[in-house]
């Protein structure tokens, strides 16, 4: 990091919000696992080693959200002290978002689905 | 510092902050383009949910058994994968303060983001001469605007990258521009990070089902 730079980042640091950077090593790490996060469930689904689908989906799914969590800290640089714990709060908000959207939208439509009339059924009603 | 009331003088209480002290320009700017990615998040989010009620419903149409070429997709996952690595030392070597290697990595990094829209426009352009149009069934509708919003985001990031390549090369590594690549690169590490949803929930599972 040059000089300048340096002067410059003093004053973000005045203000707390000290962008965070990687280095080399980092990223290389964050890329390192990355690949590997993601190899290991292409070649479970193509190769389908494991004996239950159940079993797979989990563990992809399990694989998803490590790598998830991965380039948020190697690639996003996120931590809970830049922006003075602000973006770390904005990301649980969202987190929180995300997870009542999914998890409710899911659980609502499957209810409404398993509940809906048979065709049939629907027929005979006037 | 305009307003001259002085507690002490009057002995009232002041309630207000005479004037906030003086931010350099753009110090604010990383916390808003991360709230700005939080609400894409949920964009994709609600996109997710629709996939995921959607998903099952073919239609008697295609599945994503008879759809999707993993081998295609492992190659996509790879070109993004890259991109964000080459954009990482981008980022790396602006620090440094080396214009022609940053860019060199930004330049590289575009490559790979073209790869990856090119391949995935093969996927759809192929899947669409099959007859897997978006209104075949509501899994493809879900399908196409899903995968879709992705693409349309990796493309607007790549006219980005160009504009900024043209910023660096007329203006050089200016405090402005070094913002400007941050929040560039904080959007496409977030879109790789979306991209591990797509490949998981949407062509691994899929393929499962």
């Amino acid at each position: 990091m040059s000089t300048d730079t340096h002067a410059a980042g003093a004053h973000d640091h005045h203000h707390g919000d000290g962008h965070a950077h990687g280095t080399f090593s980092s990223y290389m790490l964050g890329f390192v696992l990355s690949v590997v996060l993601t190899a290991i469930p292409f070649w479970l689904v193509m190769s389908g080693t494991l004996p239950s689908k159940q079993v797979t989906a989990l563990v992809i799914m399990a694989f998803a959200v490590v790598q998830i969590v991965v380039h948020m800290i190697y690639f996003l640089h996120m931590n809970t002290t830049s922006e003075n714990g602000w973006s770390m709060m904005a990301l649980i908000f969202t987190i929180v978002m995300v997870v009542i959207a999914l998890s409710g939208s899911l659980w609502v439509m499957s209810h409404l689905n398993s509940n809906m009339m048979p065709i049939h059924q629907m027929t005979g009603m006037k | 510092m305009t307003i001259a009331v002085n507690p002490t003088q009057t002995g009232e209480p002041v309630f207000y902050l005479a004037d906030e002290h003086p931010h350099p320009e753009g110090w604010s700017t990383s916390l808003g383009f991360w709230i700005y990615l939080m609400s894409d998040c949920l964009i994709f989010a609600i996109l997710f949910a629709t996939f995921g009620v959607l998903g099952g419903n073919y239609a008697a149409g295609p599945a994503p058994k008879d759809l999707f070429d993993l081998n295609l997709v492992a190659v996509n996952t790879s070109m993004l994968l890259l991109s964000s690595i080459t954009y990482g030392f981008a980022m790396l070597t602006m620090q440094q303060n080396k214009i022609a290697q940053t860019q060199m990595w930004l330049a590289i990094t575009g490559l790979f983001g073209a790869a990856f829209i090119g391949i995935e426009l093969t996927e759809f352009a192929h899947m669409i001469h099959e007859g897997a149009t978006p209104q075949r069934s509501a899994f493809l509708s879900a399908f196409f605007t899903l995968v879709g919003t992705h693409g349309l985001h990796v493309s607007c990031g790549l006219i980005w990258l160009v504009t900024l390549m043209v910023q660096v090369q007329k203006f050089g590594l200016i405090e402005a521009n070094r913002r400007r690549l941050m929040c560039l690169s904080m959007f496409w590490h977030f879109l790789d990070v979306v991209w591990i949803g797509v490949f998981t929930f949407v062509y691994l599972l899929g393929v499962l089902r």
